[in-house]
């Protein structure tokens, strides 16, 4: 049996701040984020025009999910050069993609001083056994959850904010809305079980007892989850926040709505409106009314299990 | 003013981006009524308002897309009590360093936004408030904005490090550039609450 993650160095910059203060300033700025829409860009015109649109953070990487799904290959973090030029285009924070389990990417994303680091199963994976231990760095992380299971593993790890998995790149919403509404019911049912069945729950999750009895008690997870994976529309994004979602990433559903920019810009714009006023379906129907179609998208029904880049990390 | 001490108040919390939740969780320990406020015509409702945490830029987009900021300066310039903690006080500033937009300008300070650096730089620092005899108030600074210049009559609200101004008060209007609302130490709420009553 192998040292679990015996050559992960520890980051320098983690020393200088304790613990519990650096859990407290990182998931922090996930509450920062709150009501608010992380767009993906792939270059600096593009965060540009995140931040125009009233996006609260941008995620740099090199293709959006949809390019990855049709060009294959191997998804790796994106260049160096193309996260620092994104970071010095904008003033709100920038989060960039790691591979599951490659700990050196994160590290050379905590160096460039990105805000927050995504440990994303649209990219190809590092590790079939191990995630990051993200702990170990000062930077924070954001990481995909299909149920509470996965979501607790890797808040023990150290993520700082949750996300749910979806199935990105296809624009097709069936997966996120599958996953919130998971985490949702297993938060809920926490609230119906004895210690004995905490236990064994526990026990069957792989996490410990102390964060279980937690959730139970502030009946939600306690970082900040967001809705990702196949938001394309402002009622997608809509749907997400009043199934309880607190904000939303989109990746393909912007730049891949259309070839034209104004039109990029203007399903931006709709998408943060829908998030902010996800409850009032009059402003919902003006912000829908003003995007000019959507990306065309890929069912999720269509793709093999092999397909789906929810299953990579568990 | 009409004197409010024995009336029931409420306070609103703009609600566009950001912290507001933790601001609403804060204000009901301390047993008041909240308002989120989304719209323009809800400020009409409120006694006092605070504009939360969170992406500056992202709310002063969604304040000028709801049609708020005309009326919500209006309101301020009128007396309306309103406290601002970071994000919230780049928008009370007039003026903004790193923001090429019109924020609220009702108080006569200037503000760089991310001040301090990125993530990584950001810090937990006491915070001395003479006001309400707090020495070591938790302050949290999350990619905090710094306030750099303030006019003659602007009082000094808080400071950290003997020397920088975390905390700036005029009149009706309040501006930290840190987040009490992330904090489990309610006395900044209190003062507000009882600064809206006197």
């Amino acid at each position: 049996m192998p040292t679990k993650n015996s050559r992960q160095k520890k980051s320098s910059k983690s020393h200088q701040i304790n613990n519990v203060d650096k859990i407290h300033l990182n998931r922090g700025l996930a509450q920062m984020l709150k009501g608010g829409v992380i767009m993906d860009v792939v270059t600096p015109q593009q965060a540009i025009l995140a931040e125009k649109a009233g996006a609260c953070a941008v995620m740099a990487l090199e293709r959006v999910p949809s390019d990855i799904r049709a060009d294959g290959g191997v998804a790796r973090m994106s260049h160096v050069k193309l996260v620092e030029s994104i970071c010095k285009s904008v003033s709100i924070p920038v989060m960039a993609k790691a591979r599951i389990g490659h700990f050196v990417e994160a590290q050379i994303l905590e160096s460039i001083g990105v805000d927050y680091i995504d440990e994303s199963e649209v990219l190809s994976p590092a590790d079939n056994d191990f995630h990051i231990i993200k702990n170990d760095f000062s930077t924070p992380f954001v990481c995909g959850a299909k149920n509470l299971g996965e979501a607790c593993r890797r808040i023990e790890e150290g993520a700082s904010m949750i996300r749910t998995k979806g199935e990105a790149g296809t624009g097709d919403i069936i997966e996120a809305v599958r996953h919130m509404r998971t985490i949702n019911r297993e938060i809920d049912s926490l609230s119906r079980i004895n210690s004995n069945k905490l236990k064994e729950t526990a026990k069957e999750m792989r996490v410990s007892i102390e964060l279980l009895k937690e959730i139970q008690k502030i009946k939600k997870l306690p970082v900040v989850n967001f809705a990702a994976g196949g938001v394309a529309t402002p009622a997608d994004a809509a749907l997400m926040m009043q199934l309880g979602a607190e904000g939303v990433f989109v990746g393909s559903g912007i730049f891949k709505s259309s070839k034209n920019k104004t039109d990029q810009l203007l399903m931006a714009k709709s998408i943060v409106l829908a998030v902010t006023n996800y409850d009032n379906p009059k402003i919902l129907q003006e912000a829908s009314r003003k995007t000019m179609g959507s990306m065309r998208g890929n069912s999720v029904m269509s793709l093999n299990e092999k397909e789906k880049f929810a299953n990579r990390g568990k | 003013m009409k004197k409010k001490l024995n009336k029931k108040i409420i306070i609103g919390v703009l609600a566009l981006q950001g912290s507001f939740t933790e601001h609403v969780t804060a204000l009901k320990k301390l047993k008041i009524e909240t308002l989120l406020i989304k719209e323009a015509q809800h400020i009409d409702s409120v006694d006092g308002l605070i504009i939360p945490g969170g992406e500056s830029t992202a709310i002063l987009k969604l304040m000028n897309e709801n049609k708020i900021t005309h009326i919500l300066k209006k309101y301020i310039l009128n007396g309306l009590p309103v406290w601002g903690t970071c994000a919230g006080a780049i928008l009370l500033a007039k003026k903004v360093t790193g923001l090429n937009k019109a924020t609220l300008g009702v108080i006569d300070i200037e503000i760089i936004r991310n001040a301090y650096g990125r993530q990584n730089d950001s810090f937990k620092e006491s915070v001395r408030i003479p006001k309400i005899q707090e020495n070591q108030f938790p302050g949290i600074f999350i990619r905090s904005p710094k306030i750099i210049k303030i006019a003659k009559d602007i009082a000094i609200f808080g400071k950290i490090r003997n020397k920088e101004i975390v905390g700036v008060e005029h009149g009706n209007i309040l501006a930290t550039t840190f987040h009490p609302e992330l904090s489990n130490n309610l006395r900044i709420h209190q003062y507000f609450i009882d600064k809206i009553k006197s």
